[in-house]
């Protein structure tokens, strides 16, 4: 009986202890790959495991095939790109369906209209890339890419020729949709939350909905909806399988345009480990779970972020 | 009112609906490209055979699926429940902030590297190979603070003067806990481990490097045998060029879609019921 608080407590216990053994597991396990890197694993472009046929060499006090190198910084660049697209697109689309859905929508419609976008958050990621490799990726070569390159030919990422559909603009554009329910349904949230009195003491002053939205309802949720594009970024960093499926798959190769093929670092880790393990020597295992580390760190530090700011979400009045 | 603040107006509102039809739009085709093409594959075969190389049917990733995500909620349905009982009965100091925090923490955390993490080590360090057990486990751990927190915000929801009854009548802690709280919360409960459900099905990255893949029909082995599901099938047979890869490709989408369609309904109505 006087066990049953303490225990329950031990139980709550498994979820921290969860976090902190992926952390330290992962760490432990990267290690040599760690010191045999060093910083080169971030800022180089070149991920080569080597001549796998020679007899490993000893670098450093480490034995590694010849000319191996672990560089991620292609991966981290095309991890940023593939999300700053979605954000980019997700975030005002975002917004607006909230606005929607709280100002706009016919009132017997609203319960319908937000499940449909809640939709979108349950719609599993393989089935994004499947959507995105079948349906987005030859809409992106056929009629995107041409109808960019002839509406802005001045900005230069736009207006080269899209080879394939497989690349930035098709992994950022299924991204975006997956992100969007986070940041619509967070700012629901949000915007219900706000006290009844400051919209209606804005139309007292004579303000237009459209004035009362833009000045005073979305900057009294701007802490929440930080947070909330804070969390999407946090998902679209992390995710795997969809820009895995319609990215292209990029090796050494920086993108100069938004139709180059690319790889994100979740994306890597995921179809890598059969080829990795063609060392024998194990150092591209380990520099695999060292992307991981790197991985589990940023989303640590996106998600504490992000949940500082949805929690601070309060209101006076 | 001038022209151009009425203009302004009208405009805003019009950018907010077709934010919403944009929106919209893709996720129509994507459940229509799915459930259209899936339905033109699914047959009797693809229920009552196994995969043989890229034809046949699919009876081995469904059993699999199924033994891969009821493993998972064996582990993180009573680990989840009961923490998110922790949470919202006990959880109001330090200590129930620290879990709650990472908690939500744990749910941002790329499925890929808890995937990675049981890769090194239980099919690694441990010597249990590709398994069924590998797999689940790293399920559960990604689906446990979903349960967590569901739990908890339901049990939130008991009114405090269920908890005084309970106490009046002479229960004793976990007689409240088990007897009249958790019973009481039951359909939000329900729902929350329903959900993390629906998640488990849909996932695919965690389980590449922990389950494997396998034609044949499980074993019953915990580990040291590859399981198939049917998430795999997708990401794997639509890269392959012949149409009998495609087809079963999408009639796993089919069903992937279906069941996670279908649990969340049913999470929805309960908790509908209760309110």
């Amino acid at each position: 009986m006087r066990l049953f608080r303490p225990g329950l407590q031990a139980v709550s216990a498994i979820i921290p202890l969860v976090l902190l053994a992926v952390f330290v597991f992962l760490t432990a396990y990267s290690w040599p790959a760690i010191e045999f890197n060093g910083l080169h694993f971030l800022f180089s472009n070149t991920w080569s495991l080597g001549n796998l046929y020679a007899n490993p060499v000893q670098r450093n006090g480490f034995t590694v095939p010849m000319g191996a190198h672990y560089g991620i910084a292609v991966f981290i660049v095309g991890t940023l790109a593939s999300s700053a697209i979605a954000l980019l697109l997700a975030v005002p689309v975002g917004i607006g369906v909230a606005l929607f859905l709280v100002e706009y929508a016919p009132h017997r419609l609203r319960g319908v209209f937000a499940q449909i976008v809640e939709l979108l958050a349950m719609v599993p990621s393989v089935v994004y890339g499947l959507w995105g490799l079948e349906v987005l990726a030859p809409l992106t070569m056929k009629v995107i890419a041409p109808f960019l390159a002839h509406a802005m030919p001045f900005i230069p990422f736009f207006s080269a020729q899209a080879t394939s559909g497989y690349g930035l603009l098709t992994a950022g554009l299924v991204l975006a949709l997956m992100v969007l329910p986070v940041i619509s349904s967070t700012l629901i949230e949000a915007l219900q939350r706000v006290p009844k009195e400051l919209r209606e003491s804005c139309f007292a002053l004579g303000a237009t909905r459209s004035e009362m939205l833009r000045k005073t309802l979305l900057p009294a949720v701007r802490a929440p909806l930080i947070g909330a594009v804070i969390l999407a970024l946090g998902r679209a960093l992390g995710e795997t399988m969809a820009v895995l499926m319609v990215s292209g798959g990029a090796l050494n190769y920086l993108p100069d345009n938004i139709y180059s093929p690319i790889t994100s670092m979740a994306a890597f880790i995921a179809s890598q480990l059969d080829s990795a393990l063609q060392d024998p020597s194990g150092m591209a295992v380990r520099s695999l779970a060292e992307i991981a580390l790197v991985l589990l760190i940023i989303a640590v530090i996106v998600n504490v972020i992000a949940r500082l700011l949805t929690r601070r979400a309060k209101f006076a009045g | 009112m001038p022209r151009g603040r009425r203009y302004g107006n009208a405009l805003f509102g019009v950018a907010c609906t077709l934010a919403f039809v944009v929106v919209v739009v893709p996720l129509v085709d994507i459940l229509w490209t799915v459930l259209s093409r899936g339905a033109q594959a699914l047959n009797w075969t693809v229920f009552s055979q196994v995969t043989n190389g890229i034809s046949g049917g699919l009876l081995n990733a469904i059993e699999g699926t199924l033994v891969l995500s009821g493993g998972a909620l064996l582990f993180a349905a009573p680990i989840g429940v009961l923490a998110g009982v922790y949470l919202a009965e006990y959880g109001a100091g330090a200590w129930g902030r620290l879990v709650r925090f990472l908690a939500d923490v744990l749910t941002g955390v790329p499925s890929i590297v808890l995937g990675y993490f049981s890769y090194v080590t239980l099919v690694e360090e441990m010597g249990w190979q590709f398994s069924a057990l590998a797999g689940a486990i790293t399920l559960a751990m990604l689906i446990v603070p979903y349960i967590a927190r569901f739990t908890e915000l339901a049990m939130r929801q008991n009114p405090p003067s269920l908890r005084e009854a309970a106490y009046a009548l002479g229960c004793k802690e976990p007689q409240v806990v088990f007897k009249v709280l958790l019973p009481a919360a039951r359909s939000g409960v329900i729902t929350g481990v329903l959900l993390a459900l629906a998640i488990s099905v849909g996932e695919t990255a965690p389980l590449i490097y922990t389950a494997g893949w396998s034609n044949y029909l499980w074993n019953g082995q915990l580990t040291h045998e590859p399981i198939g599901y049917l998430t795999y099938v997708i990401w794997s047979f639509i890269n392959q060029p012949f149409a009998s890869a495609h087809a079963l490709a999408y009639a796993a989408a089919f069903i992937v879609i279906g069941v996670v369609l279908l649990i969340n309904i049913t999470a929805r109505l309960l908790l509908r019921q209760r309110q």
